[in-house]
């Protein structure tokens, strides 16, 4: 009950001409069969549409050979090895930092060490102290160690000095909060002979590099203002070298003053010595992080990055697993725009890589487009948040129910984690990228927590039951992912009459805001068939592909908490968290917003006196305004549930939007999101807060586009009930077949 | 905190007619104790065959390390396993077996 085949492709989508390249690991190192499939529908519930998928003719498809490929976790700074590097004899070492598992096995600081040869220097964290490593030609080691132990989460500065000349090795730790105690200093003759650099590895921190490429002894923590100089140092020089800036007459002697504080949005950062020794980061540890110096006056680092010196460091911190390409596949001019897979094929074992396919490069060939929701699949991109922390069984209303990919997830942190996981120290997981297979993004995947037993679509799957109603109903859609949007920004909208989104459209960039937000006061018309969407600000790098980063700052349904200081992203400098805190709520967009959640059952809807409004006959019509609006679907039994959005005019729901029918009678698991409540009652579920519902709503646009909201997660599960013929189904058809008309919608008088 | 009453059948009676969705106040009160227990006591099920067999399992409560899975006790519906999970709970927090034929 594990993954023995798992893959991924270098991007998620691509127009006809295009190359996408696929990465697999076989673990059983047999050989595997592709298959190019386009999918409808990737839930395997028997009570859904059912699970449906066709081989479409590609070169790709036949017998490929099956290899292991492994993943290197950890982060890591590097300075590439130098001749003046290689030369160091005598040396001084030095910097803050802030470890947060010092009992966990031995951590590099920063040194050049060989782990093979057993030959370098290096300050680290062994034992759970700070540790001077000495290691001569020979293979023989010395460590000078502290003999105090580190506390995790506190700021010490730490320096380490060896003089050639008299074999003499020094290592000082110094709490800087003296509630700690006073600084050790401990020297002594090395038992060791010759040290030297000229080992071939580079200079390394928060991790040693074996074979050049694999990150060992990894460091949990930050580290701050690290030094490296050519002699070894006195007191009063090595209290000159842990300033900001290179003192004067330390310019000779110093190798290495890098500012973590520069650079912020990149993966560089720069040495302020003369050596100009500048380095890269490996793996994406945070940046924009609070230093040793951090006094609580700035909370941008761009206004205080003098404050912002840390980098933040994790053993279990992946961006790019950099896997060998297995096969590529050339989109070709045939294959329609829509939802395709990889298919890998090894007995039992079948791994499905979803992409992406988009019409010709600058043109749509259908007046509807889908949206699919690929930032949200890359914030969940193998979640395992309920596993670690035994989850909120409060909020599930039901027992986890595990599958295959949670198992493999479980004992492979080397395929990272999400935006609801905390790394291995408990920090809070703030960048993650697609560059790795994604395991909860895959046909046939169901989550743990969402639905009894386990057994409930959730993202990519809970999108196809919408995929498939297009199918079902005959209409012609495209899809681009959100990372299209945010590369292209409101001329892809601008392409289609009518844009459809997935079931939960959470996590949004500045750039796809201002495109969708634009386009629909431009006469966008737009059906946002979930709930929780336009939720989460996140930012896009600036020069790395494929990778997001989210800060959970002061509100919102956190799985972790940004630290006070740290809510600005580092990949922008924008302020990070819900949009909701950044002047945009979801209601100004598309009338509803978060209100509530629970993932046990879900309800249904009873119509509001706006549905007799003229305005939305067409939404009506076919429809019986005193029937229930969705009760039933595959999805916990209603239209109405797991996450829920409602009207609030404080918060910008336009004044004409008229609310169709709102949802009620929910479960006890179904409870307020934490940015309802400035104070915690009792009543707080569906049971007893009458807060807790979704609202359908509607409302035109000056531009003579309209938008149209669910209110809903639960929505596309009931959309195949009874053959596709249902009032939830009606009226997304209604609502559909009339975005594509390009009669313009009119304002109400105000 | 809330004591879970061995002698409220009732309240297991209920949940064995419903287990998941709306419940009486009360059941509700019950679940949440059951639900708080400590990780390395949770119990947690394992999809063995999707959508249709499930299999009871134990956090151990340690990062990365693999449930406790227990292979014997599987289950056709998550509805059985639900029960199955909640008798467990009840033994736990009563030190009283929760037998089927008592309940009202």
């Amino acid at each position: 009950m594990t993954r023995r085949l798992v893959a991924y492709a270098d991007r998620l989508s691509a127009h006809p001409g295009e190359r996408l390249k696929f990465m697999v690991n076989s673990m059983g190192s047999e050989d595997y069969r592709a298959d190019i499939v386009r999918l409808r529908c990737g839930d395997l519930d028997p009570n859904g549409p059912g699970f449906k998928e066709t081989i479409v003719e590609s070169p790709v498809a036949g017998s490929c050979k099956g290899r292991r490929q492994e993943i290197k976790a950890g982060s890591c700074a590097i300075i590439d090895d130098d001749p003046r590097l290689a030369a160091l004899t005598s040396f001084t070492l030095a910097a803050y930092i802030w470890p947060t598992t010092p009992d966990r096995d031995r951590q590099a600081i920063i040194g050049k060490w060989c782990d093979i040869q057993r030959r370098g220097f290096a300050l680290a964290i062994d034992e759970g102290e700070a540790t001077l490593l000495l290691g001569d030609e020979k293979g023989q080691v010395d460590r000078i160690g502290s003999g105090t132990a580190l506390h995790p989460r506190q700021w010490y500065f730490v320096a380490a000095t060896f003089d050639a000349d008299t074999g003499i090795a020094r290592l000082i730790q110094r709490p800087l909060d003296p509630m700690l105690g006073g600084p050790i200093d401990v020297a002594r003759l090395a038992a060791t002979g010759r040290i030297d650099g000229d080992n071939g590895v580079p200079l390394s921190m928060a991790a040693f590099l074996a074979k050049g490429t694999r990150p060992i002894a990894r460091y949990n923590g930050k580290i701050d203002r690290p030094r490296l100089a050519s002699a070894a140092l006195d007191d009063a020089a090595i209290e000159a070298l842990a300033g900001a800036n290179v003192p004067q007459p330390l310019r000779d002697v110093v190798l290495g003053a890098w500012d973590f504080g520069d650079g912020i949005r990149t993966d560089r950062f720069r040495d302020r010595s003369d050596a100009r020794l500048d380095g890269r980061l490996l793996n994406l540890p945070a940046r924009g992080m609070k230093g040793h110096n951090w006094d609580g006056s700035a909370h941008d680092w761009k206004a205080a990055p003098e404050q912002y010196g840390a980098v933040y460091f994790h053993e279990d911190d992946i961006y790019d697993a950099g896997w060998d390409v297995d096969f590529e596949l050339e989109i070709p001019a045939s294959m329609k725009s829509g939802v395709y897979c990889a298919r890998l094929t090894q007995g039992e074992e079948i791994e499905r890589v979803p992409f992406f396919v988009r019409p010709p490069k600058g043109r749509a060939t259908a007046d509807t487009l889908f949206l699919v929701p690929s930032c949200s699949y890359m914030a969940y991109a193998n979640e395992i948040s309920s596993m670690p922390s035994g989850g909120i069984e409060h909020g599930f209303g039901h027992v986890p129910a595990y599958g295959p990919e949670d198992l493999f997830l479980w004992t492979h942190p080397e395929y990272g984690l999400s935006f609801y996981d905390t790394h291995i120290d408990g920090s809070g997981v703030c960048y993650s990228s697609r560059l790795r297979p994604i395991l909860n993004m895959r046909p046939g995947h169901t989550t743990a927590w969402v639905g009894i037993g386990g057994s409930t679509p959730w993202q990519f799957n809970a999108d196809t039951h919408i995929v498939d109603w297009l199918e079902a109903k005959g209409i012609e859609y495209d899809v681009a992912t959100d990372e299209d949007l945010h590369n292209e920004g409101i001329a892809l909208l601008q392409r289609y009459k009518s844009v459809v989104t997935g079931s939960h459209p959470e996590y949004w960039s500045t750039p796809m805001h201002d495109a969708l937000g634009a386009w629909i006061s431009d006469g966008g018309r737009f059906a946002y068939l979930g709930a929780n969407g336009f939720y989460w600000r996140v930012a896009f790098h600036d020069t790395l592909p494929g990778v997001i980063e989210l800060r959970r700052c002061e509100d919102g349904v956190r799985d972790w908490e940004a630290e006070s200081g740290e809510y600005y992203m580092s990949f922008t400098g924008e302020y990070g968290g819900l949009w909701r805190r950044n002047g945009r709520p979801p209601q100004s967009l598309v009338g509803v917003g978060f209100v509530a959640q629970g993932f046990d059952v879900s309800s249904f809807y009873e119509f509001q006196r706006d549905a007799a409004d003229p305005r939305v006959a067409f939404i009506m019509q076919g429809i019986d305004p005193a029937e229930r609006l969705g009760d039933f679907g595959s999805v916990g039994g209603g239209a109405a549930g797991l996450e829920l959005d409602w009207v609030d005019a404080k918060l910008g729901t336009p004044w004409h939007t008229l609310r169709i029918a709102s949802s009620l009678d929910h479960s006890n698991a179904i409870l307020l999101v934490p940015e309802e409540i400035n104070s915690a009652t009792p009543a707080m579920s569906g049971r007893d807060n009458p807060n807790v519902r979704a609202d359908v709503t509607f409302f035109e646009t000056p531009g003579g586009g309209a938008v149209f909201s669910t209110g809903s997660i639960s929505w596309a599960g009931s959309l195949a009930h009874n053959n596709y013929d249902n009032n939830v189904s009606r009226m997304t058809e209604n609502v559909l077949r009339r975005f594509v008309d390009p009669t313009p919608f009119k304002m109400p008088e105000g | 905190m809330f004591r879970i009453d061995p002698r409220r059948l009732d309240l297991a009676a209920e949940f064995r007619a419903n287990p998941v969705g709306i419940h009486s106040p009360e059941l509700q009160a019950v679940l949440n104790v059951m639900r708080s227990l400590p990780l390395e006591q949770r119990y947690i099920l394992i999809r063995r065959t999707p959508f249709r067999e499930w299999v009871l399992a134990q956090f151990t409560g340690v990062r990365n390390e693999p449930p406790r899975i227990y292979h014997d006790k599987a289950f056709a519906s998550p509805e059985e396993a639900e029960w199955a999970i909640f008798k467990l709970r009840w033994k736990h927090a009563t030190g009283e077996e929760l037998h089927e034929k008592d309940l009202p």
